[in-house]
């Protein structure tokens, strides 16, 4: 069975996942359903769990528009995957620049942020131009914006300011891009699949955070982090994240891991992706929001589906490109 | 054809830059006629209150918009007439004509309208002071509802004199509906209808 998996051509192999993927969001459609059904039944029904059970049909219908643009964006290739991933970074970036206090002085820097910076950084992917992606924000975004704010000559919180936009262009921009980078690595072995790499880290973060959110609210106990973030509890996190390093060995036969490091690199992923959870949780309510936006129905906004993501994303693409690439 | 297709392609772009998501806080969308006012703070002002709207109501409701910048150029009359379906004013009182007249003849028509009360741009948090327009046309027109409105970050994505906006979400909420109380002074009733606006900050 398995060597049959390992021979299939990546088409075929995309196929079955995307297969695999709308058979598990039917399951989960089916359980919605189920549910809402049962409570409806109900003459008195408990408001909270009513409230659960909506939130969760919404997260799943969310889940099948998500998972049809990927597979069309995919399908179409290379451009197609960076042009999505150039999108999920300016509605990341307008998410997190909404909720950060800047002052007309950085209206141009924010601008070119957008329109400039967005657009430039993912054609570098697209070229493969590695050195510079690896420098652009880093080093040359970082000292050129504020040197634009700084001409607006206003020094009311400059050092806050020119932080916080750092940080969301770091976040929204340099960190989920480095998904889409799995693109551009050459590995031994493995030409011509880079986009099963990228398909797997999609499926490893998302699928931590949705077994993390299920095994929570099934036997959630002990909560985490009840200030930062309520919701995440010791035992959804040991629950999700078993299964997803278990998933993850499975899924080895995508990447050009074996079962052993797939399961290790899957390990990487649950907890990157925990721990930034954790954090764009804590700026978010330092920025006195609940929720980054409301663009996904049900998940909250577009940068409360890839704050794992944006953490996961850079360390599983450098242990990928140290330990794989020559 | 060419007007649906350039009102779809706008609402589109609107909606890409700055989201104006549609809030109700304490209203229900309403298909009856209409006045929304809200605050001025950008250029984008008028499209994003126009593309929150939901689409029954949006299709009759019209801004309002100053002749002297939209009625220019052909580019910009198309959108402003065509696409917008606006009604234009004159800014400057003159001694001859009633510039509210396109307006009360609009409402007169059974449409709804979209006003910015402060009259020009202000590129900061809260509305200066209402002028007198809103009171004539709720004195004229006491059947007609009047919704509050507010703008919230748009001050930010398109500031006086910026080439570019940014990109910020756009929060459009609508409050609960004012009305012209019997025998109430016009001051009063204009400082009534800012509140309105400004409890929705």
């Amino acid at each position: 069975m398995l060597n049959t998996l390992v021979s299939l051509s990546p088409s075929l192999k995309f196929y079955w996942l995307i297969g695999g993927v709308a058979s598990l969001l039917s399951i989960a459609s089916l359980i919605g359903w189920l549910l809402k059904s049962r409570l409806a039944r109900n003459p008195q029904p408990n408001e909270k769990s009513m409230k659960v059970v909506n939130n969760l049909v919404a997260r799943v219908n969310a889940w099948w528009v998500m998972v049809a643009v990927f597979a069309i964006a995919f399908l179409a290739g290379k451009l197609g995957t960076i042009i999505l991933f150039a999108f999920i970074s300016y509605f990341a970036l307008r998410e997190f620049m909404t909720l950060t206090p800047t002052r007309a002085g950085d209206h141009r820097a924010l601008s070119l942020a957008f329109f400039v910076l967005i657009p430039l950084h993912y054609y570098l992917i697209y070229t493969e131009w590695y050195a510079l992606f690896t420098i652009l924000i880093p080093v040359y975004a970082f000292l050129l914006m504020p040197c634009i704010s700084v001409l607006a000559q206003d020094t009311e919180c400059f050092l806050e300011r020119a932080a916080k936009i750092q940080w969301g262009v770091m976040i929204s921009i340099y960190c989920i891009s480095h998904a889409p980078a799995l693109l551009l690595l050459d590995i031994p072995n493995f030409t011509g699949q880079n986009a099963l790499l990228l398909f797997y880290f999609m499926l490893i973060v998302q699928l931590s955070d949705v077994l993390q959110y299920v095994f929570g609210n099934l036997f959630g106990k002990t909560k985490v982090a009840s200030v930062v973030s309520p919701n995440k509890t010791l035992e959804g996190l040991i629950g999700g994240g078993l299964s997803t390093i278990l998933i993850g060995a499975v899924m080895w036969w995508i990447t050009p891991f074996t079962p052993m490091q797939s399961a290790g690199m899957a390990a990487v992923i649950v907890i990157m992706g925990f721990l930034g959870g954790l954090v764009m949780s804590a700026i978010k309510r330092s920025l006195g929001a609940k929720d980054w936006g409301s663009m996904i129905e049900g998940h909250g906004g577009m940068l409360d589906r890839m704050d794992s993501v944006s953490f996961a994303a850079p360390i599983f693409f450098h242990l990928t490109r140290y330990f794989f690439t020559p | 054809m060419l007007i649906q297709f350039t009102r779809l392609g706008l609402i589109g772009l609107v909606k890409l830059l700055v989201g104006a998501n549609p809030r109700w806080v304490d209203a229900a969308p309403s298909l009856e006629q209409s006045i929304y006012f809200t605050n001025h703070s950008s250029h984008l002002d008028t499209l994003a209150l126009w593309a929150a709207l939901p689409v029954g109501i949006r299709t009759r409701t019209r801004p309002v918009a100053a002749k002297d910048y939209w009625g220019k150029g052909k580019i910009k009359r198309f959108i402003a007439l065509k696409v917008l379906n606006a009604v234009l004013i004159e800014r400057e009182v003159s001694r001859h004509s009633d510039p509210l007249a396109p307006l009360l003849e609009a409402l007169g028509k059974g449409d709804s309208l979209i006003i910015f009360p402060e009259g020009t741009r202000r590129t900061q948090v809260e509305p200066g002071d209402f002028k007198g327009g809103l009171y004539h046309l709720a004195e004229a027109f006491p059947q007609v509802k009047l919704v509050p409105a507010y703008l919230n970050t748009l001050h930010r994505s398109m500031p006086k004199g910026s080439l570019l906006p940014v990109p910020l979400i756009c929060t459009v909420r609508f409050g609960g509906t004012i009305a012209l109380q019997e025998g109430e002074h016009k001051k009063n009733f204009l400082i009534r209808a800012r509140e309105a606006v400004l409890k929705l900050i």
